[in-house]
């Protein structure tokens, strides 16, 4: 089971190697990570995608906020939340296939931001289902290439 | 506002914390550091290794209370204390660890003595720092404090770059530390605490499992109020042996692996289980899906980290224990349990610890019960790891908290020696006593030097089997007797397989630690009788330096009860079938 933890930190020197250490130490398997400052620059937010059963879950959350630089963990078990993330695909493309890679490309609103004699790279922005669904849908052209970044969330509304 | 050092500043914070101690060993990245320690107010104790000094703070925060201090340089000297730092992390012992470290301006260029100290020493310690300059110098120390000692305690390191120990600065030490991200909670949760009341209320067959934290919190008097007014039976950890009194009737004593028998069949029995500042180790609960499987179990400890992380838990109590307990003292209904505490009886009278008494041989289960005695249980008592360990655990009847040292959760040979001289300069008016394995004596037995030069007076027991006995023990019972490189008096010359030492036929035993005490102008005085056990630790006792006792118990002893590592608490094995 995937989850998705959100982890306010210190802005400081070493906190991701703490993290990391702390995942590898407890033998937590992470999914997808993303780092990146918060709008308060001594702050930064880790969105991290951990698999596991609610046991695991709830270690990897009491032991995040055991951690000395963790300023708050939210575990997105159980409330409302949106989550995106971004891939770019380097996809296979011939003259007989075009069309077909294109309405893919509209259906799932993607787009494509380089366009070569046999390839295109396409953007699509989305939870990491769609994305993987989009993968598997133009897997059978042929991908040469793909670069995910991990995924972001945050709770809806009041929150 | 006046100007000082890197170096100044530890100093100045050190003193502000009112360190009574430092242990450590100087070196080239921590000279400046030392420099300014040079004829200062704080007493400084120079080990032999920096793994002595590592144990040593840490026997000395163990009996105390207080935090243990140890400095030590870059590179080699950090990685020494690596080991010191993991042994009281398990443990829960507030220690704050200062290293050198090279000039910032090289650091990552693999220069002389460098480690990246603060990876390597991450996952051992509680929190670690790295001062990049020496403003943040008086702040860390403080946090690094305040972080040692508080919520559940632990080690913390602070690395301190040598350009940094130079660099200069306004001091001012702050008054009180606020760190966002940090914040322990000691108030359990009202609500729970009344849950926790009412299961305990409706019991019929509760069962107190104390550990370190009811040390740690100074809770023991709870725990015995507790007990004596619910008729509540306690079993301890090894950690927190002393902290309920053994002579009380309703004192279990150990659980675990080679916990009492009564401890062990009470845990399966119980309906619930109140466990205090105890973390459910391995040893502890056996196999886990059979440990306490007809109980409700309350798990009242200070890191939620601890709470269903081996088993489930059905009343959490996030909180200091000591808080806690007070709560639920005031809470809990007035209950005479006479047919539990019957059942419970029967249990002790049943199987009680037992070793031939009778045989002439000199047992070492003898010379603990020995010193026991003569002690009153009022020494404190510290251990290496292994057969004698818990053999201490068993009949060593320590008074109080705080009197039995132990590596309990690293399980760290080397610990016990060096943390016993840590512990007689945190209690001169204390009789310290060692009881040691001559396999793990060895680890550390540099630091007699220390004793010694200090005029330390610490007492060492070697309960010499010749043998790394806890690992014969095993390979005698689970390994067909193939005594695989466990023997320390086997020589090239011995048949490959030996499995039948004999006193009369085996290599002399090196070293001769009679003449090695000597060696240091230490008395040492070697048994090899039962007869003359008394007489020796008579000696010993009376002799107001240190002394070594070099005791040649029988070879082959194991320890029992015993529960197999990965076996149910119910499959207590009481004692060898042969």
């Amino acid at each position: 089971m995937r989850h998705t933890v959100s982890v306010l930190v210190e802005n400081k020197f070493g906190v991701l190697a703490r993290i990391s250490t702390l995942f590898a130490a407890r033998g937590f398997n992470i999914d997808s990570l993303n780092v990146s400052e918060t709008e308060d620059p001594a702050i930064s937010r880790m969105t991290i995608v951990v698999k596991g059963d609610y046991s695991i879950l709830e270690q990897v959350t009491k032991q995040l906020n055991k951690l000395v630089d963790v300023i708050k963990v939210n575990d997105f078990n159980d409330v409302e939340y949106v989550e995106r993330g971004i891939a770019l695909i380097k996809i296979n493309i011939k003259k007989s296939t075009r069309n077909e890679v294109h309405q893919l490309i509209e259906i799932f609103r993607s787009r494509i931001i380089d366009v070569s004699q046999d390839s295109i790279i396409v953007e699509i922005t989305g939870d990491g289902d769609k994305i993987r669904a989009f993968i598997k849908m133009v897997m059978p052209y042929g991908i040469k290439e793909t670069c995910k970044t991990g995924i972001v969330a945050l709770g809806r509304g009041q929150r | 506002m006046e100007k000082k050092t890197g170096s100044q500043i530890l100093v100045e914070s050190l003193l502000k914390e009112k360190v009574e101690v430092i242990f450590g060993l100087p070196g080239g990245q921590a000279l400046p550091m030392f420099d300014a320690i040079h004829g200062s107010r704080l007493n400084f104790i120079l080990t032999r290794h920096e793994q002595g000094a590592s144990h040593m703070a840490d026997g000395y925060a163990r009996s105390t209370g207080k935090p243990g201090v140890c400095l030590v340089t870059s590179g080699p000297g950090a990685t020494n204390i690596v080991t010191g730092l993991g042994t009281a992390y398990t443990d829960s012992v507030p220690l704050v660890a200062f290293t050198g470290q090279v000039a910032t301006s090289v650091i990552g260029q693999d220069a002389f003595q460098e480690a990246d100290t603060i990876g390597i020493t991450r996952p051992v310690t509680k929190h670690n720092f790295l001062v990049k300059d020496v403003k943040y110098l008086a702040n860390t120390i403080k946090e690094a404090f305040y972080i040692a000692t508080t919520g559940r305690p632990g080690p913390v390191l602070v690395d301190i770059p040598i350009d940094v120990q130079r660099g200069v600065c306004e001091f001012v030490y702050p008054e009180r530390v606020e760190i966002r991200s940090y914040k322990p909670n000691y108030n359990g949760h009202p609500g729970q605490i009344k849950k926790a009341v009412n299961v305990i209320n409706k019991s019929e067959k509760p069962v107190f499992y104390i550990g370190t934290g009811v040390v740690i919190s100074e809770a023991e008097n709870e725990v015995l109020k507790i007990s004596k007014k619910a008729d509540i039976p306690v079993t301890n950890t090894l950690l927190a042996i002393g902290a309920y009194p053994h002579d009380t009737s309703l004192s279990l004593g150990m659980l675990g692996m080679h916990g009492t028998f009564c401890a062990n069949r009470a845990i399966q029995s119980a309906d619930v289980i109140i466990a205090v500042g105890a973390r459910f180790d391995d040893r502890c609960t056996g196999k886990v899906c059979d440990f306490a499987k007809k109980a409700k179990i309350i798990h009242v400890d200070i890191d939620p980290t601890a709470i269903s992380k081996v088993v489930d838990v059905d009343i959490p109590v996030v909180g200091d224990a000591k808080t806690v307990l007070k709560e639920m003292l005031t809470l809990i209904d007035k209950k005479e349990r006479k047919d539990w505490i019957k059942t419970v009886d029967a249990w002790k009278t049943e199987h009680p610890l037992s070793y031939n008494r009778d045989d002439g041989k000199l047992h070492p289960q003898h010379v603990i019960e020995k010193i026991s005695e003569f002690t009153k249980g009022e020494a404190i008592v510290t251990t290496e790891v292994g057969q004698h360990q818990m053999w201490s655990a068993q009949y060593y009847k320590a008074k109080y908290p705080r009197l039995f040292l132990s590596s309990g959760g690293l399980g760290t040979m080397g610990f016990g020696y060096p943390a016993g001289i840590g512990a007689k300069i945190g209690n001169p008016d204390k009789e310290v006593i060692v009881i040691a394995g001559d396999g793990s004596f060895q680890m550390n037995m540099q630091e007699m030097a220390i004793s010694v030069l200090n005029g330390i007076n610490v007492k060492v027991v070697i309960l010499n089997n010749q043998y790394l006995g806890n690992v014969r023990q095993w390979q005698e019972m689970f390994y067909g007797k193939r005594y695989s490189h466990s023997c320390l008096a086997r020589r090239k010359e011995c048949p490959q397989l030996c499995n039948t030492p004999n006193r009369a036929t085996c290599p002399v035993y090196i070293p001769d630690f009679v003449k090695w005490a000597q060696s240091y102008g230490v008395l040492g005085i070697r048994v090899t009788d039962k007869k003359d056990v008394e007489p020796a630790l008579k000696k010993m006792l009376e002799t107001k330096s240190s002394v070594v006792l070099d005791v040649w118990v029988e070879m082959e002893e194991n320890i029992f009860p015993m529960v197999p590592a990965g076996a149910s608490l119910d499959d207590v094995i009481t004692r060898m079938s042969v």
